[in-house]
């Protein structure tokens, strides 16, 4: 029972997170069909095209009447990096597009001390909230008249600050003289005061707790704005990050998918044409391939960790196995998936087994073979960027890891759009490759 | 001995459920050298069984075939096969489907190239030689299969139902082209097609096959492709003993279907 309940817990925490979010949601959502508007509107006042689909009627449900449209794509990405850069404070973007930054110069507020007299006394504390790594100089005050004396102090943009503002004063809390008031409006022990510059509030034990305003933009720290990114990227570039460039990182990620997938189609093609072609193959084979398939290759991570270590062999092994299984599916459905006709047709032409091998059954299998393939790259890289994660030296996965103990958020969105991007030419490159080599897919 | 011998030939296979089928049985075909055979008959009476026992794909139970004095025992050049549709190799162009029989003779490139030419200017896609197959018509596809078969100069032609998934017009030129190629070549053709126009119009001799078992009903020798040879093949269709014959096959077949329902219905009930 208490393991429901803990799963209860959960998944109400996860539920209310999610309803968090729908009002946001819902914003974009609104966003988009906005756009849209628009872009109906602008082109009704293009000239209007009459190609064939244009003309169609029914559009809602029929398929092949919605294509993507290219400005809603381009807006969509712009927007992206707009929100991105409104809520880092970018400064590829014209100020009045961002989000209400944090609060940054002086200010000020007063604070009463009542003694246990029943005397009470004001005192000022500038406050000066500068940007963090920035050089600041303190606020100089005159102390003042009265019991309670003013203070300077100094905060970094986005934190808080804990301030005993009665430790330079005269009367302190040993002698029961405490805090009541901050700019006039009566504080209590857990209160607090909202002010122009953010808000004061005080502590159980009678201490002042100033906090800036944070406004609505990120630190740096968790989200870099793009700029950041970019120079970054150029940085890296230049003078690599630990000790090896930022080409040998995606280069040893980029040799192991390959050297690894290559490797897995050299053994799973000829083990899919076995168990496409003869019984006894797939018979022995089945039960392997079956329960191999749907094992993660990440779960294999630990095993390959132990027998191989965390060198190259193991990743190059964990990569080998990820491409394995599927190349001998894809290979095993591509030579099932052959029409029997076409066999008999080319044994009634006077083939041979091997020319019915040669000339049918490995050109007909080599569209599965390619769909195939481009499933295994995907994996392999995902894979491989899993396994550098977990121990590498080199990789496009160790450097966001290491990144990310460092809290260097910028090399780590860096290599996170770098690794997409090369995962995405990837699947482009097999793209193009089967388009290329095997252009009577899907035309049987 | 030439021509084709299909003797007392028999077909049982069991099934998983323990029970067996009979898809022939006792069939004995006799067919000279240059005849074209029609098999007709409704679904189930074994007609495409009996041309993939010739083709060789499958081993019958009793009885054996003999082309030109020898015992059939698989598949081989001398029986060419034309089938439905799909079976040509779409990796390949039109002159290299029609090349294949040759090539996997290992026939020397430049005879090979004069063989395919010769036949693309038969079937009338000489300059479509180099297109993808998967470019062409269904009928240009069906086409390209029989010059294929062609290339290889086999001597028994075994088309099952070559014409099948072409539109009606498309069928008739086709159905005037397979008549042209056989009375031109002189090959021995069987073809099994469900219409009996297309039967009647294109069999020397006709055979029309009954169900469970598989066996033959009826056998007939037909004037009809003679005549249509050179000919309109419409005009053969309005010859009184074209219609004639065409009706009684047409209720014999009926019948046979009728009764197939009855049966099962009968053990149903």
């Amino acid at each position: 029972m208490t393991l429901l309940g803990e799963l209860w817990e959960e998944l109400v925490e996860v539920l209310l997170t999610l309803v968090s979010a729908i009002p946001y949601v819902i914003g974009y959502v609104a966003l988009i069909l906005l756009t849209a508007l628009i872009w109906r509107l602008v082109k009704r006042v293009l000239t209007p095209k009459k190609d064939y689909v244009s003309l169609k009627t029914v559009t809602f449900g029929d398929e092949s009447a919605v294509v993507s449209n290219n400005v809603a794509s381009v807006v969509s990405i712009v927007f992206l990096f707009v929100l991105w850069g409104a809520f880092t404070g970018s400064k590829l973007l014209p100020g009045f597009l961002h989000a209400p930054g944090p609060f940054i110069g002086d200010a000020s507020f007063t604070y009463t001390v009542t003694a246990a007299d029943g005397a009470t006394d004001d005192a000022t504390v500038a406050v000066r909230v500068y940007p963090n790594g920035a050089d600041v100089e303190d606020i100089t005050i005159e102390p003042g008249e009265g019991f309670a004396k003013n203070d300077a102090i100094n905060i970094v943009a986005y934190r808080s600050s804990l301030f005993r503002v009665d430790e330079n004063d005269e009367l302190g809390r040993e002698d029961e003289a405490f805090i009541t008031a901050v700019d006039g409006q009566a504080l209590e022990s857990g209160g607090s005061v909202a002010m122009d510059f953010g808000r004061v509030s005080m502590t159980p034990r009678g201490t002042l707790n100033i906090y800036p305003s944070t406004g609505w933009q990120m630190e740096p720290i968790w989200l870099p704005p793009p700029e950041a990114v970019w120079s970054r990227l150029v940085e890296i570039a230049d003078t690599g990050f630990r000790n090896s460039t930022l080409w040998e990182h995606l280069g040893f990620s980029l040799f192991r998918v390959i050297v690894g997938f290559a490797l897995g189609a050299a053994v799973g093609i000829p083990l899919g044409y076995a168990m496409g072609l003869s019984n006894w193959f797939r018979g022995w084979f089945d039960p392997i391939v079956e329960f191999m398939r749907p094992v993660p290759p990440l779960a294999l991570i630990p095993l390959v960790i132990i027998w191989a270590g965390i060198g190259e062999v193991g990743k190059i092994i964990l990569l080998f196995l990820a491409a394995l299984w599927i190349m001998a599916i894809a290979a095993r459905s591509g030579v099932s998936g052959v029409r029997i006709s076409k066999v008999h047709a080319a044994y009634s032409l006077g083939a041979s087994k091997w020319q019915i091998m040669r000339f049918v059954i490995i050109p007909n299998s080599l569209p599965e073979i390619f769909t195939g393939a481009r499933v295994a790259m995907g994996v392999c890289w995902g894979t491989v960027v899993a396994a550098e994660l977990v121990a590498a030296e080199k990789g496009a996965g160790m450097m966001i890891m290491t990144a990310s103990k460092f809290q260097n958020t910028d090399i780590v969105l860096m290599g996170i759009i770098l690794i997409g991007v090369i995962g995405f030419s990837i699947d482009m490159l097999m793209r193009q490759a089967e388009k290329w080599l095997v252009p009577w897919k899907g035309k049987g | 001995m030439t021509g084709l011998q299909i003797s007392d030939l028999s077909m049982r296979f069991d099934l998983p459920n323990g029970s067996s089928i009979q898809a022939l049985k006792d069939v004995n075909i006799s067919l000279n050298e240059g005849e074209l055979l029609s098999v007709l008959g409704p679904s189930g009476c074994g007609k495409t069984t009996l041309l993939n026992i010739v083709a060789g794909f499958l081993a019958p139970t009793d009885g054996q075939i003999e082309l030109n004095g020898h015992r059939v025992e698989g598949p081989a050049a001398e029986r060419g096969m034309v089938f439905q549709q799909g079976a040509l190799f779409e990796w390949m162009s039109v002159r290299e489907n029609v090349g294949f029989g040759p090539r996997m003779k290992g026939m020397k490139p430049d005879e090979k190239r004069k063989i395919v030419d010769h036949l693309l200017d038969v079937v009338g896609l000489q300059e479509f030689k180099e297109k993808a197959v998967y470019e062409l018509s269904g009928g240009m596809q069906q086409r390209v299969a029989l010059a294929r078969c062609l290339a290889n100069e086999p001597d028994v032609i075994l088309m099952d139902e070559p014409l099948g998934a072409l539109d009606a017009l498309t069928r008739e030129k086709m159905q005037g082209l397979v008549l042209k190629l056989w009375k031109e070549t002189g090959k021995t053709i069987i073809l099994i097609t469900h219409s009996v126009e297309e039967a009647l119009l294109l069999g020397e001799r006709l055979i029309v096959m009954a169900p469970r078992p598989g066996r033959i009903h009826k056998e007939y020798r037909l004037p009809f492709a003679d005549l249509g040879v050179g000919q309109d093949l419409r005009e053969v269709k309005k010859h009184p003993q074209f219609a004639e014959t065409r009706e009684e096959i047409l209720s014999m077949i009926w019948n046979m279907e009728e009764e197939i329902m009855g049966r099962t219905e009968g053990t149903d009930a």
